[in-house]
C-alpha cells in the first residue's frame, strides 16, 4: 500500500482503511485500482518507448526520427500495389501489349478483360451509364447494338481512352447544332421536322402536321450528319434515327428542344486515369455486353 | 519529510492550479505535435502546378462547405491499396496546402471527392446535384437543385480572396482586385476577360458549367470546384522516391 493510506482510518465494517479525505465527518474508503489494470497501465507506457524506437515518432530540427525499419506508409502502398500486379500476372500484363481481337480469341484473357473491365466499370463508369450500364437520359445504353461512335472493340477503346468533346485533342467531336437558337430554322419547322424524325422510327405524329413537308427540312439540314437515310454516323457521333433508342428521348417536347437548343452530352478522357491494359479491358467487358459489333 | 504525493495535493486542493497544469502537460503534446508541421520541410512536397483557387472555385468551395458536404464525403485518397485502386493516387498535403479550413473529412457516406475532377461531365454533375436519383437510383444523396437557379455573389468575393491571404494563401493584389470579374469570366468562355482570368490562373478550366447563359450561378460555382479537385498536380512528373513519407 502506498504511504498515504496511513493517513486514513482502519474500517471495521469493511476490514479496509479509508484515503484520509473526509467530508463532514464522511470518509473515503481506499479503494486502490485493480493490479492487472495498474500493471497494463505501466506496459502501455513501456510500450509507448518501444513504439517511439520502431516507428517515425520524433520531430527533429531538419526532419524527424524515422524508426529502425524507416517505415513508410507510401513506400507501403507501392509494395501492396506492386504484390496486386504480381497476383494479376501475366495475363493482366499481357493485356496491354496485346491486340483487342487477341483478347477476344483467348479464354484465359478473355475472362481476365471481363472480370477486370467489370470492376473497374463500377468504379469509374456506373456513375454515368448506370451499374447495369443501362445508361439514362444523356447517358447512353451499353447493352444495345445502337453506337453513337462505333461499337466495334477498336472504336470503343478510342472512345473509352479520348472521350467524347472531353477536350483532349484526340476526342470525339461534332454535336448536335442549336438550330433554333441560331436561327437556322423557325419554330414551325422545328415542329415539323421534329415529327418527321418521329415517322422515321414508326412513332405517331401530330395531326395536321405536314410531315413530307419535314421531310424536306430534314434533307436540307439534318442530312450532313445524320444521313440520307437518317441511319446516323459513328464518325460525327450523330445517332441512327430510324430505331427505337433515344438518348435524350422520344416525345415531340424533347426532340423540339434537342433541335432548338443542341445537343453536345460529353464522355471524360480516361487514358490520363487508367493504364493502357485496364482501358482495353475495359472495351473488352463494354463489348461484351451485347452490342459490340 | 514531505512526499512526492504530499506535493500533487497542491494540484488536487487548488482547481486553478489543476487547471494550469493540465494546460501545461496538454500544450506540451501539442506543440510537439503540430510546431514541427510549421517547420519541417518535408510536411509539404514540393510539385508542380498547385495553385490558388479561382474565384469562382473558392465561391464554389464556400457552398461546399456551406451545404456540409464534408459530412458525407472525403477529400483524402490514403496511401492503401484499395483506395488507390478505386480513386487514384493517394492524397498529397500539397494538394490541400490553400485549403482553409482543409475538406479531408472522415466521413464516407458518398465516395471520396479528392479526385472527382474531371471524371464526370458538366452535364453529370448538374443533373446529379439536382436531383441525384435522376442519374444514380440507389443514390441516398440529398439534391441541390436550388443550386440552379441561386446567382452566386459576386459582390464579397474580393473579401474571401483577402481572408485566404492573410492566412498564407498567395493571392496577388491583382487577383484580388479582379475577383468579381474573374468570377464571371469563368463561365464566358473566349472572352477577353476568360483570357485575362487564364493569366492570373494558368490552365483554370473556363466552361459556361451549369449549361445556361447569363450570371454566374451557385451551381456554376460548385461545379468548377469539383471539377478541379485533384486535377492540378501532374503525376507523370511526381518523384514518388523524393516524396516517401
Amino acid at each position: 500500500m502506498a504511504e498515504h493510506d496511513k493517513h486514513g482510518t482502519f474500517d471495521e465494517v469493511t476490514g479496509k482503511h479509508t484515503t484520509g479525505h473526509e467530508w463532514d465527518g464522511i470518509e473515503e474508503l481506499n479503494t486502490p485500482l485493480p493490479r492487472w489494470w495498474v500493471l497494463t497501465f505501466y506496459a502501455c507506457i513501456i510500450w509507448s518507448f518501444a513504439y517511439w524506437a520502431v516507428y517515425p515518432a520524433w520531430p527533429l530540427v531538419q526532419s524527424y526520427t524515422t524508426g529502425w525499419f524507416n517505415y513508410s506508409s507510401r513506400a507501403d502502398v507501392a509494395v501492396e500495389l506492386a504484390k496486386l500486379e504480381a497476383i494479376r500476372g501475366d495475363k493482366m500484363a499481357a493485356l496491354a501489349t496485346a491486340p483487342l481481337a487477341d483478347i477476344e480469341k483467348d479464354p484465359g484473357m478473355l475472362a481476365m478483360a471481363r472480370a477486370r473491365g467489370k470492376a473497374v466499370f463500377g468504379d469509374n463508369c456506373a456513375a454515368c451509364h448506370g451499374t447495369g450500364a443501362a445508361g439514362s437520359k444523356g447517358f447512353p445504353n451499353l447493352n444495345d447494338d445502337d453506337w453513337l461512335w462505333g461499337g466495334t472493340l477498336e472504336q470503343i477503346e478510342q472512345t473509352i481512352k479520348y472521350g467524347a468533346r472531353s477536350g483532349h485533342a484526340e476526342a470525339h467531336e461534332g454535336q448536335m447544332l442549336a438550330f433554333g437558337q441560331s436561327g437556322t430554322l423557325n419554330k414551325d419547322e422545328i415542329v415539323t421536322v421534329a415529327n418527321y424524325v418521329r415517322s422515321l422510327s414508326g412513332l405517331s405524329t401530330r395531326p395536321g402536321v405536314d410531315v413530307a413537308a419535314g421531310g424536306k427540312i430534314f434533307a436540307e439540314n439534318c442530312t450532313v450528319c445524320h444521313g440520307d437515310e437518317a441511319k446516323g454516323n459513328p464518325d460525327l457521333g450523330a445517332p441512327n434515327l430510324t430505331d427505337r433508342i433515344w438518348l435524350y428521348g422520344s416525345d415531340e417536347a424533347t426532340i423540339i428542344e434537342t433541335v432548338t437548343n443542341g445537343r453536345a452530352g460529353v464522355m471524360p478522357a480516361w487514358i490520363d486515369r487508367l493504364d493502357p491494359g485496364t482501358i482495353k479491358a475495359m472495351a473488352v467487358y463494354v463489348h461484351s455486353l451485347g452490342g459490340g459489333k | 519529510m514531505t512526499t512526492f504525493w504530499d506535493r500533487h495535493k497542491i494540484f488536487e486542493k487548488n482547481s486553478i492550479v489543476l487547471i494550469v497544469g493540465i494546460l501545461a502537460v496538454v500544450a506540451i503534446g501539442g506543440l510537439v505535435e503540430i510546431t514541427p508541421l510549421f517547420y519541417l520541410k518535408s510536411t509539404i512536397e514540393k510539385v508542380d502546378g498547385i495553385r490558388p483557387y479561382t474565384p469562382l472555385e473558392l465561391a464554389g468551395r464556400n457552398i461546399y462547405v456551406r451545404e456540409g458536404c464534408y459530412l458525407c464525403h472525403s477529400q483524402m485518397i490514403r496511401p492503401l491499396r484499395d483506395e488507390v485502386e478505386r480513386f487514384g493516387h493517394f492524397s498529397l498535403a500539397a494538394e490541400s496546402m490553400y485549403d482553409h479550413p482543409f475538406q479531408w473529412g472522415s466521413k464516407r457516406t458518398g465516395p471520396d471527392l479528392a479526385r472527382v475532377g474531371g471524371k464526370y461531365s458538366d452535364d453529370w454533375h448538374v443533373a446529379h446535384l439536382k436531383n441525384p436519383r435522376s442519374i444514380v437510383p440507389q443514390s441516398v444523396m440529398p439534391g441541390y437543385a436550388f443550386l440552379a437557379s441561386t446567382e452566386v455573389d459576386t459582390t464579397q468575393i474580393a473579401d474571401h480572396l483577402r481572408t485566404n491571404r492573410i492566412v498564407g494563401v498567395p493571392y496577388s493584389d491583382d487577383e484580388i482586385t479582379n475577383a468579381s470579374a474573374d468570377m464571371k469570366a469563368q463561365v464566358n468562355p473566349d472572352t477577353p476577360e476568360a483570357a485575362e482570368l487564364l493569366k492570373r490562373y494558368p490552365k483554370a478550366v473556363v466552361r459556361n458549367f451549369d449549361g445556361k447563359d447569363g450570371a454566374p450561378t451557385e451551381l456554376d460555382a460548385l461545379v468548377a470546384y469539383l471539377q478541379m479537385l485533384g486535377t492540378l498536380v501532374d503525376f507523370k512528373l511526381y518523384n514518388e522516391k523524393a516524396n516517401l513519407r
